[in-house]
């Protein structure tokens, strides 16, 4: 067995976390930009659109995510693709941020009242332009707390990448436990991690809850 | 030919038939106050004539122009119609001059300098000229209901239609808002109102409609209408809000 010092632990830990943030980032932007397309596809005037939007959000609200995970890298593989676990990965992270990011965005959107819409409306404004330059922007402010808190979730999400094979924060932590059977040390090193990451996510989505609580409806 | 032509008008929601069968023609220039209870149609009237709820038969005819929502788009619509509301609806996250000039740019594509050049006439026209970088949240009632008058003129439309504009406004606002509309009155503009304001009916309108249970059930010019309503439902809900 080679001996491992601690600072290998940590120096093997902290180039693993790289790997978890990049897997986080993809995942919000991608997640962020499919949600926002579904955001307006669920605005739709067409009911079959909506339902069909609807139908995708509790399809990955409603199985865990390590399902998803599975069939995007061993489902897939089975159809004869050859797909690699970085893909996976990112595959169904990216479906699954964007079906909570769409479901709180909708959220959002429904709290705007209904005669902004048809101030809009009358001003000559049609669906996509009153999105755009009267709902949007309102909806964007109550959004954001509520995005960056979720953003704790994704990165929290990305641990189950490790389970097919992605070496992330969570698996390095596995696999330097194999070699050096200190589970204590190194998976408290990898809580630590990911504690990091989230609590200044969390302290900043409080933040900025209480700023849009005081600021009132600007 | 009238501005505004309206020929058996049907509406229903669900099972409730709003309006039976509404016939009205208005000339440009005309002042028409609609009055009636709650309940009687009048607002869902109001919100036919510019498509915020589309009519199940008849026809609406603006300017000459057949209303129907597949080939009125909302950008040719507000050329004809504009329309202020009870609470305002100003844009939050704009400012006086912003709300103003927003259509004009986005919808008309005027550029910056002249949205805003157009923005301050209107705001002067209602009286707050130097209200212009304000927020709306900053503003009263009555001066947040100026700028939603000023932002719908932006457009110049042939029609303005007001829907209880004064029924959110504290009762010394409401003589603000009110004088807009008399000075708008003045200068020609097609103004259809459905209002409470029985005063402003008689004095500054040319007509009264007074709509009961979907139909139209009395109508004639303001003043002779209100001081010698003919039916007895005009007469008791006359006695009813004076």
């Amino acid at each position: 067995m080679t001996d491992f010092t601690l600072w290998d632990i940590v120096r093997n830990l902290l180039l693993a976390m790289r790997w978890t943030v990049a897997l986080s980032l993809i995942a919000f932007a991608g997640g962020g930009l499919v949600g926002l397309a579904l955001t307006v596809l669920r605005l739709s005037p067409a009911a079959w659109v909506r339902r069909l939007v609807a139908l995708y959000i509790e399809l990955f609200q409603g199985t865990p995510l390590l399902m998803q995970l599975f069939l995007a890298y061993f489902g897939v593989a089975a159809l004869g693709v050859d797909i690699s676990a970085w893909t996976a990965a990112t595959i169904a992270l990216v479906l699954f941020t964007s079906a909570f990011l769409c479901d709180i965005w909708h959220g959002c959107v429904r709290a705007i009242p209904v005669g902004q819409w048809q101030a809009a409306r009358v001003l000559g404004l049609d669906r996509l332009r009153t999105l755009r330059h009267v709902v949007l922007p309102q909806a964007l402010r109550i959004a954001i707390a509520p995005t960056v808190g979720f953003s704790v979730q994704v990165i929290k999400g990305t641990a189950l990448a490790s389970v097919i094979g992605f070496a992330e924060l969570t698996r390095t932590g596995t696999m330097l436990n194999n070699a050096t059977f200190q589970p204590f040390t190194i998976f408290a090193f990898v809580a630590l991690g990911y504690f990091l990451l989230c609590y200044p996510l969390s302290l900043y989505a409080r933040y900025l809850e209480k700023r849009l609580n005081v600021a009132g409806s600007r | 030919m009238s501005l505004v032509r309206v020929d058996a008008l049907h509406k229903s929601f669900g099972n409730n038939e709003v309006l039976k069968g509404i016939d009205l023609s208005i000339e440009a220039g005309e002042v028409v106050s609609i009055i009636g209870r709650s309940g009687s149609g009048k607002s869902t009237l109001l919100r036919c004539l510019n498509q915020l709820e589309s009519h199940d038969s008849g026809v609406i005819e603006i300017n000459g122009r057949t209303l129907d929502a597949t080939t009125m788009t909302p950008a040719r619509l507000s050329e004809e119609v504009g329309m202020v509301f009870q609470n305002f609806n100003l844009f939050p996250h704009k400012t006086v001059g912003e709300n103003v000039m927003l259509a004009p740019m986005v919808v008309r594509g005027e550029r910056e300098r002249d949205a805003a050049r157009r923005a301050r006439k209107e705001l002067e026209r209602v009286g707050l000229a130097e209200k212009f970088d304000a927020w709306p949240e900053q503003l009263s009632g009555g001066q947040q209901q100026r700028v939603a008058i000023a932002r719908a003129l932006a457009l110049s439309p042939r029609v303005l239609l007001c829907d209880e504009i004064t029924s959110a406004l504290d009762p010394e606002l409401v003589g603000d808002v009110l004088r807009v509309l008399e000075q708008l009155a003045s200068e020609g503009m097609t103004l259809i109102l459905v209002t409470h304001e029985m005063g402003f009916a008689r004095d500054v309108g040319n007509r009264v409609v007074f709509m009961h249970q979907g139909r139209i059930h009395e109508q004639g010019d303001a003043k002779t209408l209100l001081s010698e309503p003919q039916t007895p439902e005009l007469q008791q809900f006359i006695s009813a809000v004076l």
